[in-house]
């Protein structure tokens, strides 16, 4: 359902990603690995068009969105929890929520959708009115998840929902992936939490340097001699 | 207590009920768009003159010239921002101060083109209430309850309302807005539009009690801007309080010492804030 | 060298044989207050090349005019000796509001603000103390009709236009010797990052202070000699912050990252309005500044650079990394 072909992107004149292949199926998880500065985050922002990129297509359900402007492409379907979570930190876990059904499709809808994420996540019913910087680390990846799915996307990229949680919340990021899931979301997470991920996704790429060095399933991915040697330390 | 000093003290809260409009209208577009309106009260003076033009020209009620004003300087507010500050707001911060300068410019020397640099009034003149002693001008007294009205109307729409809400998750994180699904360039829009509606509101409540001429931006616009520091740039709350202490301060010590002075005095005040507090005295 | 002594060479040339074929009066008159207004420019320039925007160097220019004439007026102290004087105030000044300023790093648009109030209270104090200065009517030196130039008054447009021509080249030559100075190489590493320069042994915060000093008396000896030339000044148009835009606007417009564009800019910023304003005379009072002002506008938009920095970056088919970056 998400394809891109050949994409490259970057920032001034500094390029990040190089002919970028991948897609992603209707109702698939799918991973990317790969290491710090390896164009991981660059990839999930030229699909949801925080940046435009230099070249090749990319494609949702058929339809071309690369180079459009980011809030079209959440209205088409494609929703973004960014890296470090990004909530207005001023705004309450409510308003952050409201936010998120932003688009216009959204909007006639917000009752059920609060009370439907709310269902998911009850701890931020408990803390709705509460500001959005006054939450836990762990809270606050729900909240940027959350906020994500007040659009009901049709797919959910998310970078790094783990990162710079403890082990135990860490746990808890993962089992929430696996519940979003179920809901028959298609998710595509960057992780740097290897193991786990894995044992969340179907499928996997390992992105260096700009380009896709391995692509295979979770399995795989996780016998193939290099991954272990260099990824998961074995 | 001196009824004199009273009356000072009043007047100087009821004055601050203006100033507090200007003040959050230019913070608002500080804080959201992230630029510097050098020429903002330019626009409280435009609106003057649409008054003048539409009551006294051309004869329409009071109310009706009112209304027009307002809804014309709020297409200028939206119109500066798509004209002047949307080409170069990548440029650096000095760049976009410049730019409004020289709008400053153009607009007070394009206003004296017009209708020269005498004094005009719409010879509307509220009578003063007298209260045990103490006179306690009308206008002043309407500007700060109708500009109170307004600062409600503006708050109710940033709480409660979607486009409310993406202004001010703006001022917080501009770079993801786009996630959301919001439209920066409309957001941004609207900001300035607010920003025009409130400086053309000023002006209908100003032109019941000040002359109008091409500069009488320059009276209002650097109180207004030091309100603004005050109370911390982009802070909108900040701006409303600093405003009414602002105004306060000037009203006292304009008792005390001489009103020339005490503006003077303000801006040094200013100048030490800036050092010490330069979020604003809100800040901690 | 060789070509600073070829530019001098050039100057004394182009002057000689002005004095020689002797130049129209009015176009003297223009002249002079170019050089004039290019000077202070070029003062402002010291600074605002390294990205320390200044807007409140109008303060600084009032303070040399009003210093000047109040010292004379009123305790009959020579401008030979109330130059240096007020200057000295400029500078005091320059260094209440710039220590802390640079030392609190209270940099960027929040500098560009202190510097505008600042601008704004020496031009409310100059009205409000209206008994000496005479408030906004403005003040005119006491005309010294014997010797005028005792009292630095100059008995005709080609004696000030020495005067002004001199001033102007020793600011020229300030500006090159700083612009090849340490002070100079460690304020341009600290306009990218200061932290970088401080790590490195860079006192950031002292050479910002001595450039900033420098840049005021320059600007404060330049509204000295403007006010004796013109032997009137009132504080709308030799103090407070419209003067304080205009400098930036000239120095900008010119391009402030060479020599000769502060002092270009103050010549098409004067030619421009004078020639609107000859164009319009006094029937369309005000035509000429909103002709001024969309100008400006236009320019921000179109031209960041500056002219004279545009049409360099032209001539040498790059733009400098510095050019592009900084106005
Ligand atoms: N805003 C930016 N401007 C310039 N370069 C950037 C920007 N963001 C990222 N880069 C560069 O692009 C490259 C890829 O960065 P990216 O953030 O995509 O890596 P990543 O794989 O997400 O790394 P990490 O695991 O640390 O999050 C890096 O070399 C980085 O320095
Ligand atoms: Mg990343």
């Amino acid at each position: 359902m998400l394809e891109l072909k050949k994409v490259s992107a970057g920032y001034g004149a500094f390029k990040a990603l190089f002919d970028i292949d991948m897609s992603v199926q209707a109702g698939e998880a799918v991973g990317v690995i790969g290491p710090n500065g390896a164009g991981k985050t660059t990839l999930l922002r030229v699909i949801s068009g925080l940046i435009r990129p230099w070249s090749g297509t990319i494609t949702l359900n058929g339809q071309e969105i690369g180079g459009k402007p980011a809030y079209e492409i959440v209205a088409a379907g494609i929703a973004h929890v960014p890296e470090n979570r990004r909530l207005f930190p001023r705004l309450t876990v409510e308003e952050n929520l409201k936010i998120g059904a932003f688009v216009h499709s959204a909007r006639g809808q917000l009752r059920e959708r609060l009370a439907w994420v709310y269902d998911l996540f009850p701890r931020l019913k408990e803390r709705r009115n509460q500001l959005a910087e006054t939450l836990s680390g762990g809270e606050q990846q729900m909240c940027a998840i959350a906020r994500a799915l007040m659009s009901r996307p049709t797919i959910l990229l998310m970078d790094e929902p783990s990162a710079g949680l403890a082990p135990v919340i860490v746990d808890q990021v993962f089992e929430l992936v696996q519940r979003i899931r179920e809901e028959g979301f298609t998710v595509l997470i960057v992780e740097q939490n290897i193991q786990s991920l894995l044992d969340v996704v179907e499928r996997a790429y390992l992105l260096e340097v700009g380009t896709i060095k391995l692509a295979g399933t979770a399995a795989e991915m996780r016998e193939h001699p290099f991954v272990r040697t260099a990824y998961l330390g074995m | 207590m001196d009824t004199f000093l009273l009356e000072a003290m009043i007047n100087g809260i009821l004055l601050g009920g203006v100033f507090a409009l200007l003040t959050i209208g230019l913070n608002l577009i500080f804080g959201v768009i992230d630029v510097v309106w050098i020429a903002y009260t330019e626009l409280v003076m435009v609106g003057m003159y649409a008054i003048y033009c539409l009551y006294s020209g051309l004869g329409l009620p009071l109310l009706v010239a009112c209304l027009i004003a307002v809804a014309f300087v709020t297409v200028l507010g939206a119109l500066v921002h798509f004209l002047i500050i949307a080409p170069i707001l990548d440029s650096p911060p000095i760049n976009q101060l410049l730019a409004t300068g020289g709008l400053l410019f153009f607009l007070q020397s394009f206003a004296t083109l017009l209708f020269t640099t005498d004094f005009r009034n719409i010879g509307v003149r509220l009578p003063s209430l007298q209260l045990g002693g103490m006179f306690i001008s009308t206008a002043r007294l309407l500007a700060f309850i109708v500009a109170l009205i307004a600062v409600t109307c503006l708050y109710l729409f940033l709480k409660y309302t979607y486009w409310g809400l993406a202004i001010r998750a703006i001022a917080q994180d501009r770079h993801i807005i786009g996630l959301m699904g919001i439209d920066q360039r409309w957001a941004y829009g609207i900001t300035s539009a607010i920003g025009g509606a409130l400086a053309g509101l000023a002006a209908c409540l100003l032109v019941l009690q000040y002359d109008i001429q091409p500069f009488i931006g320059n009276s209002f616009g650097p109180i207004v801007w030091m309100n603004c520091v005050f109370g911390g740039l982009g802070n909108l709350v900040g701006g409303f309080l600093s405003a009414f202490i602002v105004s306060e301060i000037i009203a006292i010590s304009g008792y005390y010492i001489s009103t020339d002075l005490s503006y003077a005095c303000a801006f040094a005040a200013f100048i030490v804030i800036m050092f010490f507090k330069p979020r604003g005295i809100f800040s901690k | 060298m060789k070509r600073n002594l070829l530019f001098l060479l050039g100057v004394v040339v182009i002057t000689a044989v002005l004095l020689l074929i002797g130049v129209p009066v009015y176009t003297m008159h223009i002249l002079v207050q170019v050089l004039l207004w290019g000077a202070i420019c070029s003062g402002w320039t010291l600074l605002g090349r390294f990205g320390i925007t200044s807007m409140g160097h109008g303060a600084f220019v009032g303070i040399g005019a009003y210093g000047v004439v109040l010292l004379w007026n009123h305790l009959g102290i020579t401008p030979w000796l109330g130059v240096p004087i007020a200057a000295a105030a400029a500078m005091l000044l320059a260094f209440a509001v710039g220590y802390p300023c640079f030392k609190l790093r209270v940099v960027g648009r929040n500098f560009s603000l202190v510097t505008m109030a600042m601008a704004v209270v020496v031009q409310l104090t100059i009205i409000a103390a209206r008994d000496v200065t005479g408030g906004s009517l403005g003040l005119t030196p006491k005309a010294q009709t014997s010797a005028p130039l005792l009292a630095l008054q100059f008995p005709n447009k080609n004696v000030a236009f020495l005067f002004a021509l001199g001033f102007w080249l020793v600011v020229l030559w300030v500006m090159t010797r700083l612009n090849a100075s340490m002070t100079s190489l460690s304020l341009a590493a600290s306009a990218e990052q200061e932290d970088a320069a401080e790590a490195i042994g860079i006192n950031v915060a002292r050479e910002k202070l001595k450039v900033l000093l420098l840049s005021a008396a320059v600007t404060a000896v330049g509204g000295a000699l403007l006010g004796q030339y013109l032997m009137y000044i009132n504080p709308e148009t030799l103090s407070g912050s419209p003067v304080s835009l205009q400098i930036l606007y000239a120095s900008i417009a010119g391009g402030m990252y060479t020599v000769l564009g502060p002092t270009i800019g103050s010549g098409l910023t004067l030619a421009l309005t004078e020639s609107l304003r000859v164009l319009f005379g006094t029937r369309f009072i005000g035509a000429a500044n909103t002709i001024y002002g969309l100008m400006l506008i236009l320019f921000v938009i179109f031209m960041p650079q500056g002219i004279w920095g545009t049409i360099l970056s032209k001539l040498q088919g790059r733009t400098s990394r510095r050019a592009r970056s900084l106005l």
